[in-house]
């Protein structure tokens, strides 16, 4: 599949100069791609799901590595897992209930059964849906004892699989459904992610109220579209923007806020304590959102939710449920941070001498320090609204729990 | 005096005595502290401070026992008795002033002239109403004085000056308003017979002078000026006849004076607490007040246009357009005659935004204040007292104009009034000129310069080896701090955080790269990311206010947050002239509005269209705050001249070196 693995190379390269910005974009992108790697991946007649996986895999791995900052790629392509063996596992226990309702043939799922005739269907039916189960089943002690499920499942139906021509085509119909059904989920996907925005700014107006001071930083498109949602209610508020200073993405928020009618405040990012207290929500959007309910957010943010803790204003971050990470961070200042290029602070030539590390004893005597994100610790969190609702950092882990596999939480 | 001084000055001397524990080496006490007396005793025994090599370690909080204190006051006030020869007619030539400069707080004169008019009567009822009808000008006019400097400050200058009028009052019967006379002309023997035993009885009154005694003066004044008036009506015609009611007129006051200050006692503690309220210089300017900022506007010399997007929470404060008004006013910087060149250049410094820094704006307001005071002369016709400081008021109000007063500036104007109300009186022109440059060159010299180099020796006794200092912005105490402890050999690292859209960081780290220290730079924003690797924030105060509220640079309260978040303490460094007695609680009240255009201007690499496109638009307002406030719980330490000391200390430091003893 060379144009796959071109779209592939072409989609990395971008990710790893950083020419995407924004998670959202970033996960549109990805499940695109995922999507045509789906399509294009010729399955096996055989454990089809593995082969899927396996293929999403690959190319996830290389997206990640691509920039594993940009948490977003790594939360879609696990859900993207996910989808596939949830797929597999209805199908498998839609081939169970046919098994069992083999006789009443009015099933309507989706025609499905009716292909499911002869003797050796049985057992290919059981032995699929007992691998994919067992494919889903949590990490527990047992399926740790039982050793790796595929490969013994895979031999299994392999052999009965090879008994007759009629069965191969029914298993290729099953394949072509599976396949189909993981591509309608993606689908699905990529309509949730590109719908997330309204789905977040929907609740604006339960949080939003007359007069209201909100602050906000950062650059965010689901920020914008929650106050805006709010304007469009007919409440009037007042919105501060902190102008984020090295790439003034506060700017840009500001202008689209103006264009809409809001009334809007830059102030610059020191101000923020000076103002905090005159504010009553501070509304961010979320770069992501770790397992453990902290934040990554643009740089200042946590200065931000400081300020926000002492004069006891609510932190608000709103975050699609692309940007829920089922990792728990470590050392996320740094470790999910990423330095950018000291000319956003200082010119070029301005301090070239002392910048210079061949210069002198080798070491520098100057550092530029231009940091793109910001990690907020749980306990500064207010409230989080994603597209199913509003909820406690501390229910996050469980929130996640639901759009991942437990087996892809290391890839 | 001493035995009602007393109850006052043992509390005052304990309490100190638990802030001198924290600083371990108590050497030199400050002699000046003890000289309230005349100015030139201080003149004389100069400065411990500036006496002393900048590298001893001078001794910081201990401040040596009231007691002494007034015993020498007592001395002193003996022995400058002689010294205050009265001038006639000050307060007649106050009133003249203030007609003269056509500045209209009319609706208290009338009031004045009524009371002047009408026969005082002797008893204390009297005087007692009209002292608080004086009480209520006093605020009102100091109030007036903040607003409008040029115009509230007669009044106030009128009440605020009684230790030179109350030994003229008597003779101030005599002159009119119009002579101009230094010599007591003596057409009242009576009067003349009275002054010395009276002289001697203000002598004593006159370190303190609480407001009991103020309204006796008054009293007396006004009586005075009653008789004036009355000679000067009937002067033309019928000058003998007038001479005998006159001067039973003036024989009032002087049973006024011992039946005051007989009450004075049991007033005592209360009007000291009083005058200290009162002493509490009043809030700024309020612009939101539509017809004060009316008023203020047709007196002003910057034509100040306002700025289209106001932002409303800040209505109070002055928000004008930048720039605009800066080449008319420097075209004609020589043709103005109300102002001083020296003070417009310093003020078009301030208009154009070339000073920043508040020692340095300090600085080169005083240094432009001595340059006035330099090519001053008195007009004929005139006291210098009142004229010098009616011009040093107009000076000011025109600084105030070209952008307000920091805190500091503030203190030093306070500290410059008081020395020319404090010039003695038979001083010549010339010498009152040399005293008073001389005064602020020490003032320069000790309470900045000096006491930089002070808390240089504290602090570096902070930095250790392998530590990562912090700091905001740019201080120039801390710049002096890391490049001595640079060169005393410590190792370290600094971290130089700086915040749009001044910039002032990048100075800061230029002159310690260029020294060779290894520095790291980053953005405000990314304080929280490099907080972590930290182990001190050292960081500069435009002031620091009575209730530890540390009121900096905008963004130094983010700093000091943050580190407090991380454990890494705050050590704030601030020379003791920049206290102040006022409290704060947030950055809202009292601040200072930027040039929102400096927000609006990002650099021009950033390729995206930005809000300035917007610019007119109602919708959008740029926010440039220049100051915010710290609350005291985030600092550690503040390093001062007096030595280290924790916030709580402040209000002790303000109150045990008041006025008098910080400015002095």
């Amino acid at each position: 599949m060379p144009d796959v693995q071109s779209t592939v190379l072409e989609f990395v390269n971008k990710l790893r100069k950083r020419k995407i910005e924004g998670s959202q974009a970033t996960a549109k992108c990805t499940v695109e791609l995922l999507r045509s790697v789906i399509s294009q991946q010729r399955v096996p007649h055989s454990n089809q799901a593995s082969a899927l996986i396996d293929a999403v895999k690959a190319v996830g791995e290389q997206l990640v590595a691509a920039n594993p900052v940009e948490l977003a790629v790594g939360n879609v392509v696990r859900r993207v897992l996910h989808i596939i063996r949830e797929e597999d596992l209805s199908l498998a226990t839609a081939a169970m209930a046919g098994l069992d309702l083999l006789d009443a043939s009015d099933d309507d799922d989706d025609g499905n059964d009716h292909n499911c005739k002869g003797v050796g269907y049985m057992s290919a039916a059981v032995a699929a849906a007992a691998a994919a189960r067992s494919t889903l089943r949590p990490p527990s002690l047992q399926t740790l004892l039982e050793g790796t499920p595929e490969s013994a499942a895979v031999p299994y139906t392999s052999s009965s699989g090879a008994d007759s021509e009629s069965k191969t085509a029914d298993k290729s119909s099953i394949t072509r459904k599976l396949k189909h059904d993981v591509i309608e989920g993606v689908n699905h996907l990529i309509l949730e992610i590109a719908g997330c925005h309204e789905q977040i700014a929907e609740q604006a107006i339960e949080h939003i109220h007359q007069n209201e001071v909100i602050l906000t930083l950062g650059s965010s498109r689901t920020v914008l579209e929650f106050l805006c949602a709010a304007k469009e209610k007919k409440r009037s508020f007042r919105v501060f923007v902190s102008e984020g200073a090295p790439r003034y993405q506060g700017h840009l928020l500001a202008k689209e806020l103006v264009a809409r009618g809001l009334q809007t405040t830059v102030i610059t990012d020191s101000a923020v304590f000076a103002m905090i207290s005159r504010v009553n929500m501070v509304i961010i959007g979320a770069h992501a959102v770790m397992a453990n309910g902290g934040v990554i957010g643009p740089v200042g943010v946590n200065m931000a939710a400081l300020a926000a803790k002492k004069h006891a204003v609510p932190f608000v971050v709103l975050a699609g449920s692309h940007k829920l990470c089922p990792l728990y961070p470590h050392n996320p200042e740094v470790l999910l941070n990423e330095l950018r290029s000291p000319s956003e602070l200082l010119d070029f030539g301005e301090f070239s001498d002392c910048l210079d590390f061949g210069a002198g004893s080798g070491s520098p005597l100057l550092q530029v320090v231009n940091p793109t994100f910001d990690y907020v610790p749980p306990n500064l969190v207010s409230l989080f609204i994603t597209d199913t609702g509003g909820h406690n950092p501390s229910y996050m882990y469980r929130l996640i729990a639901d759009y991942y596999s437990a087996d892809d939480l290391v890839m | 005096m001493d035995a009602r001084r007393g109850p006052l000055a043992v509390p005052k001397v304990r309490r100190v005595g638990f802030f001198t524990s924290i600083e371990p080496s108590p050497d030199s006490p400050r002699p000046n502290r003890s000289l309230s007396g005349p100015a030139e005793a201080i003149t004389t025994s100069s400065s411990p401070l500036s006496d002393s090599p900048s590298g001893q370690f001078i001794s910081p909080v201990q401040i040596p026992p009231l007691r002494h204190r007034s015993d020498n006051l007592a001395a002193a006030s003996r022995a400058a008795a002689p010294v205050p020869v009265p001038v006639p007619g000050p307060s007649a030539f106050r009133r003249q002033l203030a007609s003269d400069r056509a500045l209209h707080v009319g609706s208290y004169n009338p009031v004045d002239s009524l009371l002047g008019t009408s026969p005082p009567s002797s008893n204390g009822e009297v005087s007692e109403d009209s002292g608080s009808l004086f009480g209520f000008q006093r605020s009102d006019s100091a109030k007036l004085s903040a607003s409008f400097p040029n115009g509230g400050f007669d009044m106030t200058m009128r009440v605020r000056a009684p230790q030179e009028s109350e030994a003229k009052v008597v003779i101030a019967s005599t002159s009119d308003g119009r002579k101009k006379n230094v010599e007591p002309s003596g057409t009242s023997e009576p009067v003349a017979a009275t002054k010395p035993r009276k002289e001697k009885e203000q002598k004593s009154l006159k370190e303190k002078t609480s407001k009991a005694e103020r309204r006796a003066i008054q009293e007396a004044q006004r009586a005075a000026k009653a008789a004036a008036k009355g000679e000067g009506s009937k002067r033309a015609g019928e000058s003998s006849r007038a001479k005998p009611s006159k001067t039973a007129k003036q024989t009032q006051p002087k049973k006024d004076v011992p039946q005051v200050t007989s009450s004075l006692s049991e007033k005592r503690t209360v009007s000291v607490e009083k005058e200290r309220r009162m002493d509490v210089p009043q809030a700024q300017m309020q612009y939101d007040d539509k017809s004060r900022v009316d008023k203020a506007k047709r007196r002003s010399v910057v034509e100040q246009t306002e700025s289209k997007n106001k932002v409303e929470l800040f209505l109070h404060l002055p928000q004008y357009e930048r720039g605009n008004q800066l080449p008319n006013l420097s075209s004609n910087i020589f043709t103005l005659d109300t102002i001083h060149h020296a003070v417009y250049k310093v003020g078009l410094q301030h208009l154009a935004g070339d000073l920043s820094g508040d020692n340095s704006r300090c600085i080169a307001m005083l240094h432009a204040f001595q340059e006035a005071i330099n090519d001053y002369t008195t007009p004929p016709m005139k006291d210098l007292t009142m004229d010098l400081t009616g011009k040093i008021n107009g000076y000011v109000s025109f600084l105030i104009e070209c952008r307000p007063l920091s805190m500091s500036m503030g203190n030093a104007i306070r500290f410059l009034k008081n020395q020319i109300r404090k010039l003695p009186v038979d001083l010549s022109e010339p010498e009152a000129k040399a005293s008073l440059c001389s005064e602020i060159g020490r003032f320069i010299d000790e309470k900045i310069i000096l006491a930089d180099k002070v808390i240089v020796q504290h602090a570096v006794t902070k930095i250790r080896d392998g530590e990562v200092l912090l700091t905001y912005g740019f201080s120039c105490v801390v710049e002096m701090i890391l490049l001595y402890a640079h060169e005393i050999g410590r190792k370290f690292r600094v971290v130089v955080v700086d915040s749009r859209p001044n910039l002032e960081g990048q100075k800061l780290l230029r002159r310690l790269v260029a020294r060779g220290l290894d520095c790291t730079y980053t953005h405000i924003n990314a304080v929280s990311y490099i907080m972590g690797e930290v182990t001190r924030v050292f960081l500069g105060a435009s002031s620091i206010f009575s209730n530890g509220t540390l009121y900096s640079k905008v963004g130094t309260a983010c700093v000091a947050m943050v580190a407090n978040a991380f454990s890494v303490p705050v050590i704030v460094c601030c020379e003791a002239y920049k206290f102040h007695e006022r409290v704060l609680l947030d950055s809202i009240c009292s601040n200072e509005l930027g040039d929102p255009d400096a927000i609006a201007n990002v650099p021009l690499r950033t390729n995206t269209k930005h809000a300035k496109t917007m610019d007119n638009n109602k919708n959008l307002q740029f926010l440039n705050l220049m100051y915010d406030s710290t609350p005291a719980e985030y600092i550690s330490m503040i390093v001062t001249d007096y030595g280290m000391i924790p916030p709580t200390s402040i209000p002790v430091i303000v109150r045990e070196y008041r006025r008098e003893d910080l400015l002095l």
